[in-house]
C-alpha cells in the first residue's frame, strides 16, 4: 500500500471518513504521520472554537471583576478561581459526570456527554477564566491619561469602552493572550485522557500517539510526531497573533511596542 | 470499621453515610491523598535540584554543557505536557532495561526490538518478574517521580536562570574586588541572592505543579482520580454492602474542592513568604512595604 493510499484512508479517520479500522500490525511511519495528523483535526477545532467563544466572555469577566457592583465582582472572581486554582484534567472529569448525571435527568443534553460538545464547553468556560485574567490585569494598567483624554472629548458609556478601553486593553494584554493560545491548544491534547470517550476510535492527535506508542512498545516514533506537528502549530499560533499584535499596535512608534515574550506553561 | 457497621443493610441517613465513607476501599482512597502530597514534597526539591544543575549549566564557560543546559531547558517548550508524561515513563523503563540487559546479559544475540515488541533477558527485566509487588508500586512511583521532576526541572531551570541573570551586576563586581574567585563568587553572593528574584516564578511553578498531580493517573499509579473512578461508579448490591447509583460526580466534586483548598492554601503561604523575602531587599516588593 502506497503512502498515497494511506492518507487516502487515514487522513480524515478521525472525523469518521476513510477506512474504518485502524492499522493493528506492521505500523508504517506513513501511517503514523497519517493518523496522528488526522487527529490535529481535533485539536484545532477545540482550540480555535474555545478561544474564539471564550475571547467574549473573558472580556465580560474582566470587566465584571472590574465592576463596583460587589455582586458582579464577586462572582468574576470566584469564576477565575475556580476554573484556574483547580486542575483542567479533574474539570474535565467532574464535567463528564455532571452531564452524564443531566443527560439521565433531562434528555436533552445528552450531546453534552460526548467530546465535541462537553469538552469544548469545559475548555470554553477554562480560557474565560485564564484569559479573563489576563484581560483584568490588562484593564488595572491602562494609563489613566488615557482615559481622562476620553472624558475631555466627550466620550461616556460603550462608545468611551469601545474606542479606548478596549483597544487599550487588548493591546497590553496581547503578549499574554498569545501565551494563553499555545497554552489552550496544548491542553487541548488532555479531552480523550478524562472521561470523554473517544467513539468509534476517533480521537484527538494525542490519542492516535498514545495508541501507535501502545501497540508497538516505542514510544521513540509517535511521539516526536506529535511534538513536531504540535511546534508546526505554536509556530502558526504565533504568527497569527504576532500579525494581530502589529495591528493593534500599529499608531504607536515601532521602539515602544511590547514584544511578545514566549513563556510557555506546563499545565492547567 | 465501627461496631455499628456490621449489617449496613440495616441503616439508614447519616449512619449508612458514616459506615460508607470508612470502608476499607476509602481508606485507599484516603491515603492516595497522601500519595499525592508525598509525590508533591518528593518532587518540589528534586526538580529544584534538576532546575539548579540546568541552570548552572546554562551559565557555564565550557560550551558543550552551556549547550546541554540550555538544550535542557528549552527541549521541554512547544510540546504539549502529558505528552512528556506518557513518553518519558515508557521511555525511562525501556532505557533502564536496556542498559540492564547490556550489562547482565552479554552474550544475548537475539535484537531487543522484535517487531512490535521490545525483548531483554529475564535478569533485565526492572523489576524482577520475580519481586514483591510493593517492589512494582514502588519503581513506578519513583519512575512518575523522575519524570516530574525532569520536565519541572526544565521549568525550574529556565525561573533559576532568571533569577540568576537578575541579581545585580554590581553585587558581582564587588565580590570579585574583594578577590573572591568565581566559586566562591557563585556559592556566596549569586546565589543566596538569587532566590527572591526566582521566588515569584518559582511559586507559579509550584502551583503547576499542584495542578499537574492528577497526571499520576495516565502513568497508571493508584492515585486519587484512579479511587475517585473507582469507588464512584455505580454499585449492585451483589457485589458490595454499601449499593448505591453513579456518583462519580460527587467523589470529583469532592477532588475539585481538595484541589482549590490546597491552592488558596498555597496562595496565603508563599505571599507570606515572599513578604519575608523582600524584607529590606531592593526589589519593589521590598521597597514598597
Amino acid at each position: 500500500m502506497s503512502c498515497w493510499e494511506t492518507i487516502a484512508d487515514y487522513g480524515l479517520r478521525s472525523i469518521g471518513q476513510g477506512a474504518r479500522l485502524l492499522p493493528k500490525t506492521d505500523f508504517t511511519l506513513c501511517q503514523q504521520f497519517t493518523l496522528i495528523g488526522s487527529g490535529l483535526i481535533w485539536n484545532i477545532y477545540f482550540g480555535v472554537l474555545a478561544l474564539i467563544s471564550g475571547f467574549f466572555l473573558s472580556t465580560a469577566v474582566a470587566l465584571a471583576k472590574m465592576s463596583r457592583v460587589t455582586v458582579l465582582r464577586k462572582t468574576a472572581e470566584w469564576f477565575i478561581f475556580l476554573f484556574r486554582g483547580s486542575p483542567l484534567f479533574i474539570q474535565f472529569f467532574f464535567a463528564y459526570f455532571l452531564f452524564l448525571s443531566l443527560k439521565s435527568a433531562i434528555p436533552f443534553f445528552s450531546p453534552l456527554t460526548s467530546a465535541w460538545l462537553g469538552a469544548l464547553v469545559v475548555l470554553f468556560l477554562n480560557t474565560s477564566a485564564y484569559a479573563g485574567e489576563i484581560f483584568y490585569g490588562a484593564l488595572c494598567s491602562i494609563p489613566r491619561g488615557d482615559i481622562e483624554a476620553a472624558d475631555a472629548y466627550g466620550l461616556t458609556g460603550w462608545n468611551r469602552f469601545r474606542r479606548v478601553v478596549w483597544p487599550t486593553m487588548l493591546r497590553l494584554a496581547w503578549p499574554a493572550y498569545t501565551n494563553e493560545a499555545i497554552f489552550m491548544f496544548h491542553a487541548t491534547t488532555l479531552v480523550y485522557f478524562s472521561g470523554f470517550p473517544a467513539w468509534q476510535q476517533k480521537g484527538d492527535a494525542l490519542y492516535y500517539a498514545s495508541y501507535f506508542a501502545d501497540k508497538t512498545f516505542n514510544p521513540f516514533i509517535p511521539y516526536p510526531i506529535l511534538a513536531g506537528y504540535f511546534i508546526l502549530l505554536t509556530l502558526a499560533v504565533i504568527s497569527l497573533f504576532g500579525a494581530i499584535g502589529k495591528r493593534l499596535n500599529r499608531h504607536l512608534p515601532s521602539e515602544s511596542r511590547r514584544k511578545t515574550r514566549l513563556r510557555i506553561n506546563l499545565i492547567r | 470499621m465501627f461496631e455499628t457497621c456490621a449489617d449496613p443493610s440495616q441503616l439508614s441517613g447519616l449512619k449508612w453515610l458514616a459506615c460508607y465513607l470508612t470502608t476499607g476501599k476509602h481508606m485507599g482512597f484516603y491515603s492516595s491523598f497522601v500519595t499525592v502530597m508525598v509525590l508533591l514534597l518528593i518532587t518540589a526539591p528534586v526538580s529544584l535540584a534538576f532546575g539548579f544543575a540546568g541552570a548552572t549549566a546554562a551559565r557555564a564557560q565550557f560550551a558543550p554543557l552551556r549547550w546541554l543546559g540550555k538544550g535542557y531547558t528549552s527541549i521541554v517548550r512547544g510540546v504539549p505536557d502529558i505528552a512528556f508524561f506518557l513518553f518519558f515513563v515508557i521511555a525511562l523503563d525501556q532505557g533502564i532495561e536496556y542498559l540492564r540487559h547490556k550489562v547482565k546479559c552479554p552474550g544475548w544475540d537475539q535484537p531487543i526490538r522484535q517487531g512490535n515488541d521490545f525483548v531483554v533477558c529475564t535478569e533485565a527485566k526492572m523489576p524482577l518478574s520475580s519481586a514483591a509487588s510493593w517492589v512494582h508500586e514502588s519503581y513506578g512511583f519513583a519512575l512518575a517521580v523522575l519524570t516530574f521532576a525532569i520536565v519541572f526541572g526544565a521549568f525550574a531551570a529556565n525561573v533559576l536562570y532568571g533569577g540568576m541573570r537578575a541579581v545585580p551586576r554590581a553585587q558581582l563586581e564587588t565580590a570579585e574586588a574583594y578577590g573572591m574567585n568565581s566559586r566562591q563568587t557563585f556559592w556566596r553572593v549569586l546565589v543566596p541572592q538569587m532566590w527572591v528574584y526566582a521566588l515569584p516564578g518559582l511559586s507559579n511553578l509550584w502551583m503547576i505543579l499542584i495542578k499537574a498531580t492528577p497526571l499520576l493517573f495516565l502513568l497508571g499509579i493508584e492515585d486519587i482520580v484512579y479511587w475517585a473512578r473507582e469507588l464512584g461508579g455505580s454499585k449492585t448490591a451483589r457485589f458490595t454492602a454499601y449499593p448505591h447509583g453513579d456518583w462519580r460526580m460527587w467523589y470529583f466534586l469532592a477532588l475539585l474542592v481538595f484541589y482549590l483548598a490546597l491552592t488558596r492554601v498555597s496562595e496565603v503561604v508563599l505571599g507570606r513568604l515572599m513578604k519575608r523575602l523582600t524584607h529590606g531587599q531592593a526589589t519593589s516588593g521590598g521597597v514598597t512595604s
